[in-house]
């Protein structure tokens, strides 16, 4: 087992210098908000540069780490003591190891095209510097958020990308479904961030530390019932944050921010740290298998629920979100998995950043040629008119239907596998999960690239301009062969294994092994139907109204139905309640009280008559009772 | 026995004269029912070792506080006699019932405070040689500081007599030019007629005529009219009568509107054959000219 | 002797008490107060007799002095409340009241 004595204290170098990858983006976010309209000539430019700068730091760092032997690449960067309070003394430091250099990468990587992309995306918005600052501000706290060595950096980055989104899904907060959206997001994501909090006080009542090279070698230590509540508690935190169910509500909706946010936050990034704070408190997890079960429920679930929702979709971004969460479902099925499944999730999540990005901005490639039209109904015959879109598109769908030999294959079939050893129930349902990816990918691929047009009059597609397609090359580069080069001969496995333990097997890759045909076989299957029902066929402009269970796919599984019915309902009703006690109870009893006061004096007032004579016949009776009480006294 | 015959004289006419006191309509009446009572304390006093006080009691009392109250009465009008009706619901009653109990506890305490024959004043003012020396004595010495603060006492009540009768004046005195100015803006730029300008009698209780033939009710005296009321003296001539009686029953309102009265009564005028037609004297006299001090009814 | 000096005097002070509650020409109930306070001069100057102390004297001498003083305010508000009100009535004098 891992100890403390692993992490090796660093200072200097590039390593030493890493924190120039938070600092590069914050600074640009500050330049950005603080400097106003006068920024707003070169503040996208500006914007680029910063992120594609953290990139550059983040490469050397990967390069010196990678210098060191595979024992030594867990390096701690002491920046300063950030809260030396009591018994709860934090140094703010950052963890350079294999698992966080891997996402440092994703994300300045994916984030950097995904900038390079909204130049060309956000070209014509008013608000497009406000855009980057935001951008340049996801990216420091999602950089923080993986590199911070304790959980309360890790919660800090967590907020921060948190306030991110936000900002983001309400970056045109003059509509009022991105304002709600984003509050939405918010809203729910506060429910994931309590549990991330709570798990964070159990640590640290337990460990008496929340770094992680303290709490995570002694891990083991705690008691069984303790992890398990940490466990369930992170777990709660990486629901919200990554849309698992049942915190999936807010994702479908967080699509009204512009599409290169979807892309970076809501598909290639964000929505993956829940993963990640399920691979980084790996030892926790795995000294408590009831939690570890319930994530791999979660995320099985959660694969399901987001296919399903995914094939009712006409919203060709919310089918990608409905992706998504089902993409994120596998990651965290893995993730449930120990040793050999953080491997596996951590790679089919760099795969899916790639792809999914790639596939994201294609379809912002297709709304910026189709007049921001979303409806895929709407769609149809683009293969021809946007080339470049519809090759990187397509390589990126057949990258997530798990095509042989391009990334998906690899890293979904991996988690597949591992997953039916260790549990042939959860292994079976991520089988037909992929046989449903197959089938609503397809559709969604054939509604709007193939098939008749059924373009609105005055839509004139076009080809996007060079800014946004480089991206897109590059990210189908990435999809096409990202997850080969990271599982082919455990490559990716024996990187990680310094950061979430070696697993005791390596496993073996069997090309033609059971499950892989079985799936394979189901995919076909799902491709085939949807060329069936959506390629060859025609597809009718207005949905169908469908079975009972396509509007329960549509409905988001009346996912908000059950939060508006279990919490909304209550939480309105709790509210009334509270005012009527408030204007009943608490003002009924001082207005009762003033009124009863004010009554009484009403009537006592009319002892002030204003005749002094009768004044005087009381000052009389007082005198005659006075004498008369002397007597009485005198006499006793 | 001399002073008991002298006790039971004055207690009773005391006691008659406080009742009087309480419950005569007439605040004279009253006033005077309290000097008697204050006599027959004067006398009391000086059956009672206290000669000096007997004197400051008729000096003080009798003489000068009962004058001020009689003054006082006769300034705010002696003409009402005040009704006995009481106003508030209970208060007599209660009054008289406080009065008795009160009566009964006081008599009853302090009659049976003393004990055994009086000691009598005359040990006490041996030594100075009478009452007056020995009440000196204790003035000027033991109580010295007492009488001077009474000396201020007085002052202060002196002055702040006159400050409260004091009528501030609130507008600029008027001048002749300005009285004169006012006169010609007014309706009666003439001097208004005399008493008996038009009067047809030389009995200050015969109403003047106006010029223009009616009756004057402003010409007769309140009081006069009233008596003349009271006692049947009306003159023969209806008109005038009628006018007697109006004005003893009062002004209905405080300002008696006498155009009122002629515009709305013509039949109240003379012929005009009457009288010599006086063009220059058609105004109408101004109010308040013989009204003594406006008396509101006592409720 | 003297309790019926004194009787008289509790007498006199009920008699004047009860006039002030029941008249209500201010002069009047002036008047009353007057009475009571002849009251209690009656009953000081019996009790000096019974002592055979001249105290009682001078305090009636010194009730007297404040009388007067009394009586001088007392007459100048009447007149004053009078003068702006014209009237006497302790009864129109009723503004301070609910």
């Amino acid at each position: 087992m891992e100890t403390a004595a692993d992490f090796v204290q660093h200072s200097g170098g590039v390593i030493g210098a890493s924190w120039l990858t938070i600092a590069l983006p914050l600074l640009g976010a500050a330049i950005l908000l603080l400097g106003g309209r006068r920024t707003d000539r070169w503040g996208h430019l500006l914007g680029v540069a910063m992120s594609l700068a953290s990139f550059v730091v983040a490469v050397l760092v990967f390069f010196e780490l990678l210098g060191f032997g595979a024992d030594q690449r867990r390096r701690v960067v002491e920046l300063y003591d950030f809260l030396p309070s009591g018994s709860l003394h934090v140094e703010m430091g950052l963890l350079l190891d294999p698992l966080s250099i891997s996402f440092v990468l994703l994300i300045t990587g994916v984030g950097s095209l995904i900038h390079i992309y909204s130049i060309g995306y956000m070209a014509h918005d008013p608000g497009r510097r406000r855009f980057f600052a935001y951008l340049n501000l996801f990216v420091a706290a999602m950089l923080l958020l993986v590199l911070a060595d304790n959980y309360l950096g890790l919660y800090i980055g967590w907020e921060g990308v948190g306030l991110a989104s936000y900002l983001l899904i309400g970056f045109w907060q003059h509509k009022p479904s991105a304002a709600a959206a984003a509050k939405k997001a918010f809203i729910v994501n506060r429910v994931g961030d309590m549990g991330l909090a709570l798990g964070i006080f159990v640590v640290f009542t337990t460990f008496g530390t929340i770094a992680f090279n303290q709490v995570l070698p002694a891990a083991h230590g705690a008691s069984e019932g303790t992890l398990t509540l940490i466990g369930l508690a992170l777990l709660l935190g990486a629901c919200g944050k990554s849309a698992q169910l049942p915190l999936q509500s807010w994702l479908l909706d967080a699509m009204e921010g512009p599409t290169p946010v979807s892309a970076l936050i809501h598909a290639a990034t964000m929505v993956t740290a829940g993963v990640y704070l399920v691979v980084r408190s790996g030892p926790i997890f795995e000294a408590a298998p009831t939690a570890q079960l319930v994530v791999t429920i979660v995320g099985v679930a959660t694969l399901l629920a987001g296919a399903i929702i995914g094939t009712a979709k006409d919203d060709i971004k919310k089918a990608l979100a409905g992706s998504t969460m089902s993409q994120i479902g596998y990651m965290m099925l893995a993730a449930g998995l120990g040793p050999v499944g953080y491997a596996f999730a951590i790679a089919h999540l760099i795969a899916h950043g790639f792809f999914k990005a790639s596939m994201f901005l294609g379809a912002g490639s297709v709304m910026h040629a189709m007049n921001d039209e979303v409806d895929m109904r709407k769609f149809g015959g683009l293969a021809s008119v946007m080339k470049i879109t519809w090759i990187t598109f397509g390589l990126g769908y057949l990258a997530i239907i798990g095509f042989p030999l391009l990334s998906g294959y690899w890293t979904k079939d991996g988690i597949i596998e591992t997953a039916m050893e260790h549990n042939p129930i959860l292994g079976w349902l991520a089988v037909i999960g992929a046989g449903i990816t197959g089938f609503y990918m397809s559709r969604l691929f054939f509604m709007t690239f193939h098939g008749r047009r059924r373009w609105d009059a005055d839509a004139h597609p076009h080809e996007s301009p060079a800014v946004m397609t480089w991206p897109l090359i590059i990210l189908s580069i990435g999809s096409v062969f990202g997850g080969g080069f990271l599982i082919v001969g455990n490559r990716f496995m024996e990187f990680l294994a310094p950061a979430v333990g070696r697993p005791e097997e390596m496993p073996s890759f069997h090309p033609f092994s059971l499950t892989g045909l079985v799936t394979l076989a189901l995919v076909a299957v799902g491709v085939a139907y949807a060329w069936m029902r959506y390629g060859r066929s025609e597809v009718p402009a207005v949905a169908p109204r469908g079975s009972f269970l396509t509007t329960f796919a549509r409905r988001d599984l009346y996912g908000d139905a059950l939060n508006e019915a279990l919490f909304m309902r209550p939480g309105q009703w709790l509210t009334r309640l509270a005012v009527f006690f408030d204007n009943r109870g608490v003002d009924g009893l001082v207005n009762g009280l003033a009124a009863l006061v004010g009554g009484t004096s009403g009537r006592l007032r009319r002892i002030q008559t204003g005749y002094v004579r009768s004044y005087a016949l009381s000052i009389f009776f007082g005198a005659a009772l006075l004498v008369g009480a002397w007597f009485v006294v005198g006499n006793l | 026995m001399g002073e008991t015959i002298t006790f039971w004289v004055l207690a009773v006419v005391s006691v008659a004269a406080a009742f009087g006191l309480v419950f005569s309509r007439k605040a004279v009446y009253s006033a005077l029912m309290l000097g008697v009572v204050m006599l027959s304390l004067a006398v009391l006093y000086a059956v009672q070792d206290a000669p000096f006080l007997a004197v400051v009691q008729i000096i003080v009392y009798t003489g000068a506080v009962m004058m001020l109250f009689l003054f006082v009465l006769m300034l705010v009008g002696v003409d009402s006699s005040d009704s006995l009706v009481e106003t508030i619901k209970g208060q007599r009653f209660w009054a008289i019932i406080a009065g008795l109990g009160f009566a009964v506890l006081l008599a009853a305490g302090i009659g049976n405070a003393v004990v055994g024959e009086p000691a009598g004043l005359a040990e006490a003012v041996k030594a100075d040689g009478g009452n007056v020396p020995a009440l000196a004595r204790l003035i000027f010495t033991r109580y010295v500081f007492a009488f001077e603060v009474t000396s201020a006492l007085l002052i202060t009540a002196a002055l702040g007599a006159m400050v409260l009768a004091h009528r501030e004046r609130t507008a600029p005195k008027p001048t002749q030019k300005d009285l004169a100015r006012a006169r010609f803006l007014g309706d009666h730029p003439t001097p208004l007629p005399g008493p008996g300008t038009y009067a047809r009698h030389n009995a200050i209780d015969m109403p003047a005529l106006l010029p223009d033939g009616s009756v004057s009710e402003l010409s007769v005296n309140r009081y006069i009219a009233r008596y003349d009321v009271e006692r049947g003296r009306l003159p023969e001539n209806p008109r005038l009568a009628q006018a007697l009686r109006n004005v003893a029953k009062g002004p209905a309102t405080e300002q008696p509107k006498v155009v009122r009265a002629v515009a709305e009564e013509p039949e109240a005028r003379v012929p005009a054959d009457d009288r010599p037609p006086v063009s220059q004297a058609a105004g109408l006299p101004a109010e308040g000219r013989t009204e003594g001090p406006v008396e509101e009814e006592g409720k | 002797m003297t309790t019926h000096y004194l009787v008289l005097s509790a007498l006199l002070f009920a008699i004047g008490a009860v006039g002030v509650l029941v008249r209500r020409n201010a002069i009047v109930v002036f008047m009353c107060v007057e009475l009571m306070l002849n009251a209690c001069n009656l009953a000081f100057v019996t009790f000096a007799r019974q002592h055979g102390n001249l105290q009682g004297q001078i305090i009636a001498f010194f009730v007297m002095i404040v009388a007067a003083a009394e009586v001088v305010v007392g007459l100048a508000i009447i007149v004053t409340i009078f003068r702006t009100r014209r009237s006497a009535s302790v009864d129109d004098a009723n503004l301070l009241k609910y």
